[in-house]
C-alpha cells in the first residue's frame, strides 16, 4: 500500500537538531546560564541550610508547623514520618529533595501567579497561554530533558528547570480561575467606590482567589515531587537519585527507601499546604482520623463534617 | 434648589456597532427589530432627566427595562453609547480615569441589589472600604465607619463577617458603606428587592428617616411600584429602555401617561398616594356670630351639601349637619351654636387619604387646615370613598361630585 512517506520524508528531527544545536546553543548560551543563576543561588542556599539544621530540631519545627496550620494528628504523623526517614538512612537525601522541591515551587509561584493574573485580566492573553500550558502538561518530561541538558548542562539546576516546566501549569491555571471566579458584583462594588484596577486586584480579587491559588500551589508541589526521580536522570540528587541508582543496580531495597522517603515527604507537604488553603477550621482530629484521611480521596485533614 | 445630575439623550447599546443601532433607533425602529437586524440590544434609549439636590428620584421598571444599566451609566460602571451625563459640573461620559475616580470617591456611592459585601473583610472593614481607597488614615476611617454603622444600628456587629448577618442586616451594612464616604449622591440599585416583604418595609422606613436627616440626592432603582410611590419624590416609569412617564406619585397614579403605566397603577392603593388636597371642597364656612339655623339650612340647600364648617372669627368652631340642625330646631333653638358639633376631625392638606379613614368614620366632615392655621377646605367622608371607588374601577363616569373635584384639581396638579 502506498503511503505519503514513500514519496517524501519530513526531516523534523534534523530541523530541531539544527535549531537547537546550531542556533540556540551557540547564540544563547549566556542567556541560559543567566537564567540558571538565581535558581542555583536559591537552591544552594536552601540545601546548605536544610543540611545544617540538626535532624531533631527540623523534625520538631516541622511538626509544630503542622500542628499550627492543620491538626495535632498531622503533627504526630509528621514527627513519626521524619523519624522513619532518618531511621532508614535517607535523611540527607530527603533534605536535598526538599530543597529542590521548595526551590521549584518558589519559582513556579513567582512566575505562575503573575501569569495567572495576566491571563485573568486579558482574554487574549489567556487564549494564547492555554495551548502552551496544554503542551507543558501533556508532553512527556523525557522529551524536553534532552534539550534542557543541551542548553543548561547536567546537574541539580537543570533538574529543577525541568521540574518547573512540568509543575508550572496548575498554579497558572488556578490563579486565573480563582481571579475569574470572584463574583462580578464585588468587582463592580469595588470600582464604584473609586478603586483603581490595582486596588481591586489587591483588595478584592487576590484575597478572594487565595484559596484557589493555594490549591494550585498544592498541585504544583505534588507535580514537583513526582518529578524528583525523572530529574535525577539529568543529574539532580536527593531521593530521586537513590531511586534511580536503585533501579540501575536492581537494588530493590535502596529504591524502596528512596520511594518511601518521597511518599512520606509528599504526604506531609500535601496536608500542610491543603490546610493552609482551607480557611479557619480549628477542629483537631485525632491521629487515627488523620491517618484515615490520608487514604480517603483527597479529603482535607480538617474537613468540617 | 440646585440641579445635581443631568442626563441628556442618554443611550446604551450592547453590541459591536452602537452607531448603526442608534441610527436605526432614530429612524423609529423598535428594540426587537434592531435585535433581529443587527444582533445588538438597546439597553437604554434617549433618556432625559435631571435630579435636584436632596431629591429621591426613583426609576421604576420591570426586569430588562434598562434601569440597572441606566444607574450604572451615572457613575460610568457602564459606558454610555450616546448622550451626556453631568454630575454638578463634571461631564461623566467624557471624564478621564482620574476625574472619574474622584467623582466616585467623593461624590457618588452605590448600594447594590445583592449587597456585594466583601466576604473576606469584617463588617467594619467593608464599611471602611471607600475611605481606605480614598487614603483616609486608619484611625479616622475606623471612627467614620463606626459612626456610619451606628446610623444603621449595627455598630455591635462591626467585627463580624458579613456572612454572620441576615439579609436585612447585610443591606444595612451596604447602606452604611455607601454613607461612610459621605457622598452627595447615593445610587441605589434595587437595594431592597432581595429582602423579604416585612424587612423591606422596615428598610424603606429607615431609609426615609435617614433621608430626612441626611438629605442626600438619591437615585433609587426598583421594580416595585409600591416602593417607588413610598420613597420617590419623583418617579420615572421605564419600559424597554425609555422613560414612559416622569412625575410625582400623584401624577403617575392620577394621570397615567399610557396604558402601560395605567396597568401598573391599577392595583395600587390610591389612598396611600392621594392627599386630602385632592378630594377637599371649598369650605364655604358659616360664622357662629352672624348666622342662624335658618341661614345654615338655606346654605346647605344652595350648595347641595349635608354639612358645613362653622368659624368663630378666624378659628374653627366645629360643623353643622342637616341632622344636627333638625334636632336643634325640634328643641326650638335658633342659634347656630346649639346645632354645632364641636369636635370635628381636622387634617392637613398633604395628609394621605389612608390616614384619614378613621377621621371619616365619624360621619362628620374633616376640616383641612394648612400650616398657618387657616381653614382651606373640607373633606366629606363620601368624597374619599367615591374617589377610591371611581378611580379603582377606572373612570366609569361616576357621580357628579367626584367629577367636579377632578376637574377642579387637574390644573392644580400640572401647575
Amino acid at each position: 500500500m502506498w503511503q505519503p512517506s514513500d514519496l517524501f520524508n519530513l526531516p523534523l528531527d534534523a530541523w530541531v537538531e539544527t535549531v537547537i544545536k546550531g542556533w540556540l546553543v551557540p547564540n544563547f548560551r549566556g542567556f541560559f546560564q543567566a537564567v540558571q543563576a538565581p535558581i542555583s543561588f536559591v537552591l544552594e542556599w536552601l540545601d546548605t541550610t536544610l543540611q545544617t539544621i540538626p535532624m531533631v530540631a527540623f523534625t520538631i519545627a516541622l511538626a509544630l508547623v503542622a500542628w499550627a496550620v492543620a491538626s495535632r494528628g498531622l503533627a504526630v504523623f509528621t514527627l513519626i514520618s521524619l523519624v522513619v526517614v532518618d531511621l532508614i538512612g535517607v535523611w540527607s537525601q530527603t533534605m536535598t529533595t526538599l530543597a529542590m522541591i521548595l526551590t521549584a515551587v518558589l519559582f513556579c509561584a513567582v512566575v505562575g501567579v503573575p501569569f495567572g493574573i495576566a491571563a485573568a485580566r486579558s482574554d487574549r492573553f489567556e487564549k494564547g497561554l492555554r495551548p502552551v500550558l496544554d503542551i507543558m502538561q501533556t508532553i512527556p518530561p523525557f522529551v524536553y530533558l534532552v534539550p534542557i541538558v543541551m542548553l543548561f548542562g547536567v546537574g541539580m539546576t537543570p533538574g529543577i528547570i525541568a521540574t518547573i516546566i512540568f509543575a508550572l501549569p496548575p498554579i497558572i491555571r488556578l490563579t486565573n480561575l480563582g481571579i475569574r471566579s470572584v463574583p462580578e458584583d464585588l468587582i463592580e462594588a469595588a470600582y464604584s467606590f473609586g478603586s483603581s484596577p490595582r486596588q481591586v486586584l489587591w483588595e478584592v480579587q487576590l484575597p478572594l482567589a487565595l484559596r484557589t491559588i493555594m490549591a494550585g500551589l498544592n498541585q504544583t508541589l505534588m507535580l514537583a515531587l513526582s518529578m524528583a526521580v525523572i530529574a535525577a536522570l539529568i543529574g539532580a540528587g536527593g531521593l530521586g537519585l537513590t531511586v534511580y541508582t536503585g533501579l540501575g543496580r536492581l537494588d530493590v531495597g535502596a529504591a524502596t527507601e528512596g520511594g518511601l522517603g518521597i511518599v512520606l515527604l509528599a504526604m506531609i507537604l500535601d496536608r500542610i499546604t491543603q490546610a493552609l488553603g482551607s480557611e479557619g477550621s480549628t477542629r483537631t482530629p485525632g491521629l487515627l482520623e488523620t491517618l484515615k484521611s490520608f487514604f480517603s480521596k483527597r479529603a482535607p485533614a480538617t474537613s468540617p463534617t | 434648589m440646585t440641579i445635581k445630575i443631568v442626563a441628556e439623550n442618554l443611550s446604551k447599546v450592547f453590541g459591536d456597532d452602537p452607531g448603526q443601532a442608534l441610527d436605526l433607533v432614530r429612524h423609529g425602529k423598535t428594540k426587537d427589530e434592531i435585535l433581529s437586524e443587527t444582533g445588538q440590544t438597546i439597553g437604554v434609549q434617549s433618556v432625559n432627566f435631571s435630579v435636584e439636590e436632596g431629591e429621591v428620584f426613583v426609576v421604576m421598571g420591570l426586569s430588562g427595562s434598562g434601569k440597572s444599566t441606566l444607574v450604572r451609566m451615572l457613575n460610568k460602571l457602564i459606558d454610555s453609547s450616546d448622550g451626556t451625563i453631568r454630575i454638578d459640573d463634571t461631564d461623566v461620559h467624557n471624564a478621564d480615569a482620574q476625574t472619574l475616580r474622584k467623582v466616585r470617591l467623593e461624590k457618588v456611592s452605590m448600594v447594590f441589589q445583592h449587597f456585594a459585601l466583601f466576604p473576606h473583610k469584617t463588617v467594619r472593614e467593608n464599611v471602611e472600604y471607600g475611605l481606605k481607597i480614598a487614603g483616609v488614615p486608619a484611625r479616622e476611617r475606623r471612627d467614620r465607619a463606626l459612626a456610619a454603622l451606628d446610623k444603621v444600628g449595627l455598630s455591635a456587629w462591626a467585627d463580624r463577617r458579613p456572612s454572620a448577618l441576615s439579609g436585612g442586616m447585610q443591606q444595612r451594612v451596604g447602606l452604611a458603606r455607601g454613607l461612610a464616604v459621605d457622598p452627595e449622591i447615593l445610587l441605589m440599585d434595587e437595594p431592597f428587592s432581595a429582602l423579604d416583604p416585612l424587612i423591606r418595609r422596615d428598610m424603606q422606613n429607615e431609609l426615609l428617616e435617614l433621608q430626612g436627616e441626611l438629605k442626600k440626592t438619591i437615585v433609587f432603582i426598583t421594580h416595585d411600584l409600591d416602593e417607588a410611590l413610598t420613597l420617590g419624590d419623583r418617579i420615572a416609569i421605564m419600559k424597554e429602555g425609555r422613560f414612559v412617564q416622569v412625575g410625582t406619585a400623584e401624577e403617575i397614579v392620577g394621570n397615567p401617561a399610557d396604558d402601560y403605566v395605567a396597568a401598573f397603577t391599577q392595583d395600587i392603593d390610591r389612598a396611600k398616594v392621594f392627599s386630602a388636597r385632592r378630594v377637599m371642597e371649598t369650605p364655604e364656612p358659616l360664622d357662629i356670630g352672624s348666622h342662624d339655623l335658618a341661614t345654615a339650612r338655606r346654605r346647605l340647600d344652595e350648595l347641595g351639601r349635608d354639612s358645613l364648617p362653622v368659624l368663630a372669627g378666624d378659628t374653627l368652631a366645629g360643623a353643622i349637619t342637616r341632622q344636627s340642625i333638625a334636632e336643634a330646631e325640634q328643641r326650638g333653638e335658633t342659634a347656630l351654636e346649639n346645632a354645632l358639633h364641636r369636635d370635628i376631625p381636622t387634617a392637613e392638606p398633604d395628609t394621605r387619604l389612608n390616614t384619614l379613614y378613621s377621621a371619616c368614620g365619624s360621619g362628620l366632615p374633616v376640616a383641612i387646615i394648612d400650616a398657618d392655621g387657616n381653614l382651606v377646605g373640607v373633606v366629606r367622608p363620601e368624597a374619599v370613598f367615591n374617589l377610591l371607588a371611581n378611580e379603582t374601577t377606572g373612570a366609569q363616569g361616576g357621580d357628579a361630585p367626584a367629577e367636579e373635584i377632578s376637574a377642579e384639581d387637574a390644573p392644580a396638579l400640572s401647575a
